[in-house]
Order: structure tokens, then sequence, then C-alpha cells
């Protein structure tokens, strides 16, 4: 084989595995990703139902019911509107009434959230960065305090940011 | 005042840094050896500084020394002593402390390696790396100082993260920052090339180790840390393409590709211009890894609260580093001499093709970790990119790349011949085949997946066996054992490393398998998971060193008879008011029974998730094999002896090698 024609089939072949990869991301892209809503925009109609995505906000305190069979229900609320949301399985450890929580799922036509994961959070004074800028979007976020500016229970701990472990990096 | 002589060792390793990155330029101008040779003794004294500022910090957190804030906010009296030690990168400091710490061992051990490196690059390398070092010292100085004191003094710290009172915190940052910093290595040979203008198979066999050792602390990193969430999340997954996990796995992508680049360029001088590249981005993904996790700018389930002032320092570096490199390999990269072009059907052919599929791979995460990133600052709308993404856009790039494997290690150098090379591996394939239609006949009905994986995985293993077993083979059996053990240790570890990922491919296949049930029992209910049942015996209180514990003894029963016991529980960490629950685990052969306790009800009933894991160890022990095989490869005799090509007299001597296999990889 020739230089020239080497060089061709070099080019060729990671063109078409690199063409490949892209359109794999492309279709992925369309088909995979789900959006973050707050319970104010599934309010305002702005999610058709039976179409997946994460749910942010606080547990409403006084919400959570829990079910036979392993069955929980709570509600989710940016202190505007208020989503009912049903999950079947163990909490993470730091759900709470009046935390922030991001859960993800379906949104069924009687306006119930049905959701299959809820997000563990490790640090109890965290607040998932959706969730807090859905909490700013209402006036309900007090910024660097790391708490919502009420609705929440008091949880101990001093307000400043606690510093966070890499550690967990990779879980990789 | 060891505190604030740790600081003051921070400063000077600081200054010391600058040093040694300042003196190879200056040598370079003018031409004074004794200039270049400073870098030797700094670099050791950097290590020196930092060491002892790390051991000031360690020793603030044994002693529990409640006047310092970092000692405060990550620690408590009663915590454990393995804890308190491993508390000491169990936070932000901490764990940049320990980053900069292996950066400059790494520094120092380039500077011990006195014969396999060339003066002039070693003096190079050793500049750059002093540039890391020190700009990450600095942002340790002004942003994150780990020695700041708090007067008064409180009585009691406020304790570590319970989710990181684990012995997966003691082995799993280290491991894995071993591997992220071990590129730096890689990176500063590479810039430390692209300055001198000058690059060969000399270069790819001084970097060839570093980049191999790294390579295999990641891997065992990334596994134990996949396997301290498999058991500390309590959901019973192993890997959740979450974007910190993927911050890991860029870099590993990109060193297994590295790893493969460099082997091309020793043995036949090609890839050169590519190589180097690689080597920077490896490392610019490692930083890149660093930024998202520290930064807090993304939403995983591992962050934990950030501080965004940090952020933009280490955005800077980012750019710095990324950009600055980037910037040099545009501008010099044109003046490398080129390597030679090559047949595709070979060895080396069958290398771009890992390369290619593992550089796209590695693509594909970058653009699915990024994108919503990209997305949010640029409409504002917020989107998380999950699973399915990357099993839709990664997976079609793996299973291809593996099938190539065990052709790659077949093919000859130069020239390979495919029809001979499918001869040989026929058995094997066969063989995988045989495998897949038995699983797919014994678990009819279930996954198809799962059996066409558990064949490839099989594929993998069997290729890497006759691979040993052709090169091996001999008239008599004892002839045959005598060459095996003459095979080159490098031929031995790529055997090793790739049915590692046979292994692992297998254990991730099985998963499919895995069966979970949720049921909320009293005691002496019983839940079933696959073939084993899980009956609760007693839901009992435990007290720990700094923790109260709510313990569901369960009896594992298989049809009747029973196996074990397992203990999940619930911890209550006081200090932090804050619970975490702990998977019970029963290990049979390499499958695992897992469950995790939720809730206890006032009626004595408690929630309780129970999995059948089958093969699920696989997945873990596959990863250990795979850095086994890299550690294997490293204790070759190449790069023991310093530089093979100039001493053919030490080759000849080697046993009963058969002369034609010396040279293959």
């Amino acid at each position: 084989m020739t230089r020239r024609r080497r060089r061709s089939v070099l080019i060729l072949v990671c063109g078409a595995v690199l063409a490949a990869a892209l359109g794999l991301v492309l279709t992925a892209m369309r088909d995979t990703i789900v959006f973050f809503r707050s319970p104010t925009e599934v309010a305002g109609q702005k999610v058709a139902p039976g179409t997946r995505f994460r749910l942010g906000g606080l547990v409403e305190a006084g919400s959570l019911k829990r079910e036979a069979d392993g069955k929980v229900a709570f509600a989710v609320t940016d202190t505007g509107s208020t989503v009912q949301v049903r999950y079947r399985g163990l909490l993470p450890d730091l759900f709470r009434e009046g935390q922030g929580v991001v859960t993800e799922g379906v949104l069924e036509p009687d306006g119930v959230f049905r959701a299959d994961t809820v997000l563990a959070k490790h640090d109890e004074t965290y607040m998932p960065r959706e969730v807090a800028d859905a909490l700013k979007a209402q006036g309900r976020w007090q910024e660097g305090t790391g708490k919502p500016g009420q609705g929440s229970s008091g949880q101990g701990s001093s307000g400043q940011a606690q510093s966070e472990p890499v550690s967990r990096t990779a879980v990789q | 005042m060891l505190i604030e002589v740790g600081h003051y060792a921070l400063a000077l390793a600081l200054a010391l840094s600058l040093t040694q990155m300042v003196m190879p330029v200056w040598a370079s101008r003018t031409g004074d050896p004794v200039l270049r040779s400073i870098t030797v003794p700094a670099a050791l004294a950097t290590f020196a500084c930092i060491a002892f500022a790390f051991g000031a910090l360690t020793y603030a957190h044994v002693t529990s020394d409640f006047s310092v804030q970092n000692v405060v906010e990550n620690s408590h009296s009663m915590k454990p002593l393995i804890y308190k030690i491993s508390g000491v990168w169990g936070n932000h400091e901490g764990s940049m402390l320990l980053w900069v710490l292996i950066l400059a061992l790494f520094g120092a051990v380039v500077a011990l390696a006195r014969n396999s490196v060339p003066p002039i690059l070693r003096a190079n390398t050793l500049g750059v790396q002093a540039a890391i070092t020190a700009v990450f010292l600095l942002f340790i100085l002004v942003t994150s100082n780990p020695f700041s004191r708090l007067n008064p003094a409180p009585v009691e710290g406020r304790d570590l993260n319970p989710l990181l009172q684990d012995p997966g915190l003691a082995i799993h940052p280290p491991l894995l920052y071993l591997g992220y910093v071990g590129f730096s290595i890689s990176f500063a040979f590479a810039i430390a090339a692209l300055i001198e203008g000058r690059i060969d198979a000399a270069w790819a066999r001084a970097v060839r180790p570093w980049t191999l050792a790294a390579w295999c602390f990641l891997t065992v990193g990334i596994a134990m840390g996949s396997y301290w969430a498999y058991y500390e999340l309590g959901w019973g997954g192993w890997w959740f393409w979450d974007p910190v996990e993927n911050a890991s796995l860029m870099p590993w992508l990109a060193g297994t590709a590295l790893v493969h680049s460099t082997v091309v360029m020793e043995k036949r001088d090609a890839l050169k211009v590519w190589t180097v590249l690689l080597a920077i981005l490896t490392f610019s993904l490692s930083l890149l890894g660093t930024f998202l996790v520290r930064s807090g700018v993304l939403t995983s389930v591992h962050t934990f609260a950030t501080d965004p002032t940090r952020g933009t320092f280490i955005l800077g570096i980012l750019v710095l580093f990324i950009g600055g490199s980037l910037a040099l390999y545009a501008w010099r990269a044109p003046t490398l001499r080129q390597g030679g072009l090559f047949a595709p059907i070979s060895r080396e052919g069958a290398l771009v093709m890992n390369n290619l599929f593992l550089s796209a791979a590695c693509a594909t995460v970058l653009v699915g970790t990024l994108y919503p990133l990209a997305l949010e600052s640029l409409t504002g709308e917020k989107i998380s990119v999950g699973p399915p993404f990357f099993n839709l856009t990664f997976l079609p790039l793996a299973v291809p790349l593996l099938l190539v494997v065990p052709f790659g290690q077949t093919l000859a150098w130069k020239r390979g011949d495919l029809a001979a090379a499918s001869q040989r591996l026929f058995i094997g394939f066969a063989l995988a085949l045989a495998i897949t239609l038995l699983a797919i006949a014994v678990t009819w009905g279930g996954p198809v997946g799962a059996p066409l994986g558990i064949g490839l995985g099989a594929y993998l293993i069997l290729g890497a066996a006759l691979e040993i077993v052709t090169r091996a083979r001999g008239k008599t059996v004892g002839l045959s054992l005598r060459r095996a053990a003459g095979l080159p240790r490098s031929a031995w570890g790529t055997a090793l490393a790739h049915a590692g990922v046979g292994i692992t491919v297998i254990g991730i296949a099985a998963q499919a398998w895995s069966v979970e049930s949720l049921a909320t029992i009293q005691r002496g209910g019983e839940l079933r998971a696959g073939p084993y049942v899980a009956v609760l015996e007693g839901v009992l209180p435990r007290t720990g060193p700094n923790y109260t514990e709510t313990v569901a003894h369960l009896t594992i029963r298989e049809g009747g008879d029973p196996v074990g016991v397992i203990e999940p529980g619930k911890r209550f960490y006081a200090s932090r008011n804050m619970s975490v629950s702990e998977a019970g685990l029963l290990t049979l052969g390499v499958s695992q029974v897992y469950a995790s306790v939720g809730e206890t009800g006032t009626d004595g009933s408690v929630g309780i998730r129970l999995y059948y894991k089958p093969l699920v160890l696989l997945i873990w022990l596959g990863a250990v094999v795979m850095a086994l095989g890299g550690g294997l490869s490293l204790t070759d005799r190449r790069f023991r002896v310093g530089a093979p090509a100039l001493r053919p007299a030490v080759r000849d001597t080697a046993g009963p090698v058969p002369p034609h296999s010396v040279p293959a990889e």
C-alpha cells in the first residue's frame, strides 16, 4: 500500500468512528435528557403528562405519609406551588421534611408525580443547586446561609456552608 | 506552634517550587548544567516541606487540636483513630493538601530516577511539574488554608460527615489522587518534549512507566470508589454515570489510550504528535475532574456543600494549564518530526483503533458531562443527562473496541495477517459462543444482553489466554512451560490486564440478572430475592464509639437452609444530627446478597430492601486484575534496565526465549 493510500484509510476510519460517535450523541440527546422543573413550572402547565423530568423543591412539612408495601407519599413545594409525589422505595437517609429534595419520574394525568428516584445528598446543610435556584425565583432563599429563608426545620448545625470532602469523588 | 511551622513549610515549598520552575529556563539560556541540576534537590526539598505540612495537619487531627478550624469542622474527640487520620483528607483543604503532596511525591521520584531519564528532559520535566505544584500551593495558601486557627478554641469538634466515616475514605482518595496526579508526570514530559522540540522512542520509554503506574492507581482508585458507593449509598448500584464519576472516568479512558499509544511510539517510533497531545489531554481531564468536583458547579449524588470562590480560582488554573499547553502544542507540534505511517492491519493499526474508540468514548462522556453546564449557562434551562444517555452512547463504542482487543494482541507489528490471527483466535471465539448459547439456554426468557455480555467477557479472557498459549507452545509440555516463563513480563501483563477487562465485563453483564425486592416486614417476616430468603430475626439497638445504631438481624436462607447472617443498620450520629444506613452484605463466592434498612415503624416493623447480585464482585476484581497486569508490565526488564536498546548483550542472556518472541509486546 502506498503512503497516500495508508493515510486515506486512516483518515476514513477515524472519520467513520467520529461520525458514529457524533450520531450516537445527537440521537441520545434527543431522547434521554431529563429537564428540571420546579413545582411552579409544573403548576404552570409547562410539563406534558407522561414526560420524564426532575422535580425539585422542599419537602412540605407534615406531608410525609407512609403506606403499606414501602410506598411513601409526600409533597414538594417551592412555597409558591405544591406537587404531590408518590414513591415506592426506601428514602435516602438525608430525606427530611422541610429539606431540599430532587426526585425523578413521570407526572401522571391526575397531577400526582410518580417518582422512581429520590436523590440523596451527602451533607445535611447541602441544598441541591437547582432547588436553591427555584427557591430564589420564589424569593424564598437567603443567599449564603445554605438554607431556605423559611420553612426549614432547625437542623442544629450552624448555617455556614460546610467544607466539603472530595473524597467520594470517583465512584467512581 | 507545629501548626504555624506547617503553614510556613507550605509557603517555603511554594518558594522552592518557583525556584525549581525557573532554573531549567535560566539554564537553557546560559547553558549552565549546575543551574539545571538544582531542580533535583529543589524537588526533594519541596516534597519534604509539603510532607512536613501534611504531617503537622495529621498531628492536629490525631491529637484533636480544636484550636485549628479544620479539625473543629471535621473531627470529634470520640472519633476512632483511623477516621481521625483519614479525616485529614476528608475535607476540601486537607484533600487539596494531599493532592499537592502526591504531586510533589511524583516530582521527587522523577528527580531520583537518575538512570532512566536523560538529564535535560528530566530538568525540563521537573520544571513543568514545579509550575503545577506552585500554582496549586498558591491555591491552598490563598483560598483554602488548612492551618487557620480559631480563637477561642471550642471544646468539641463538629465531627466528620458520617458518610465518610468508613475505611473507604482511608483508601479511595489517596489511590485516586495517585492516579489523577500521576498523569501530571506524563503531562510534564510532553511539555518538556515540546519545549525541547525533540521526541523519540527514548522519550516514550521514559514516560511509559509513569503513565502505566498512574493508570494502575487510577484503575484501582475508581474501582474502590465504585465499591464504596455500592455498599455505602444503599442503592445497590455500582455506577451511576454521575458527573463526579465521569470526572474520574474521562482521565481513565484517555490514560488507557495513552498507555497503548506510548507502546506504538516506543516500538515503532510512530504516533508521536498524537501521543504528546494525548498526554496533555489526559492530565487536562484530570484537572477538569478536580475543577468539576471541587467547584460545586455540578449536581451530583456525591457532592457536598461547596464554596464558589474557590471554583473561580481552579477555573483559572484550568485555563492556564489546558489553554497554555494546547497553545504550546499548536505552536511547537509542527516542528516535531512526524513518525512513519503503517499498514492498517497490524499491531499498531489495532492500537490506533484502540485509541480512536477510547477517545471517541471519552468525548461522548465529556459531552454528556458538560452539556448540562453549557446549556444552563446559555439558556438557563436545567437538564440532567443520566444513565440512558451514556448507555446509548458509551456502550456502542465500547463493544466494538472490546471485540478488537484479542485481535490486537495477536497481530504482528508492521504487517499483520488477519486470516492467521482469526485462525489462532478461532478456538476462543467458538468457546465464547458456546458459553453464550449455554447462558441463553440456562436463563431462557431472561434479559438477552446478559448472556451476550458474558460471551464477550469470556472471549476477552480466552483471547488473552490464547495469546500466551500461542507464543509459548513448543514441542513438549516442559518446553512450553519454560517458554511461557521466559516470555517478557509485559506480555504477561498485557494478557492479565485484558483478561481483567473480560472479568469486569462478565460482572457488569451479570447485573442484568440481579433481583431486588422491597417490603416492610415484622419480626419473623420474610423477604425473597432470587433464590435467597431473608428472615427478620429481630431489630436490636447497638452503640458505637460516636454513634448509636439500630440493627436488623436477618438470616439468609437458600431452600430452607441457613447460609449466613447479615446485619444492615442505620447509624445515628448525634454530633451531626444525621443518620446513615449501613448496608449488610453476604458474600457467596463472587455473588452477594445485599440488604439495607429504611425507617423503623412504631410497631416494630422495618422497611427492608434486599438484593441478590450475581457475580457482582467480578466488576471490581476485574479492575484489580487489570491493575495487577499493569503492575506486572511495570516490572518488565526494559523498564528495570535503563535503556535496553543500547545493551543487546543483556537481552541475549535473557534465557530460553525464542528470538522471534522477544521484540513483541
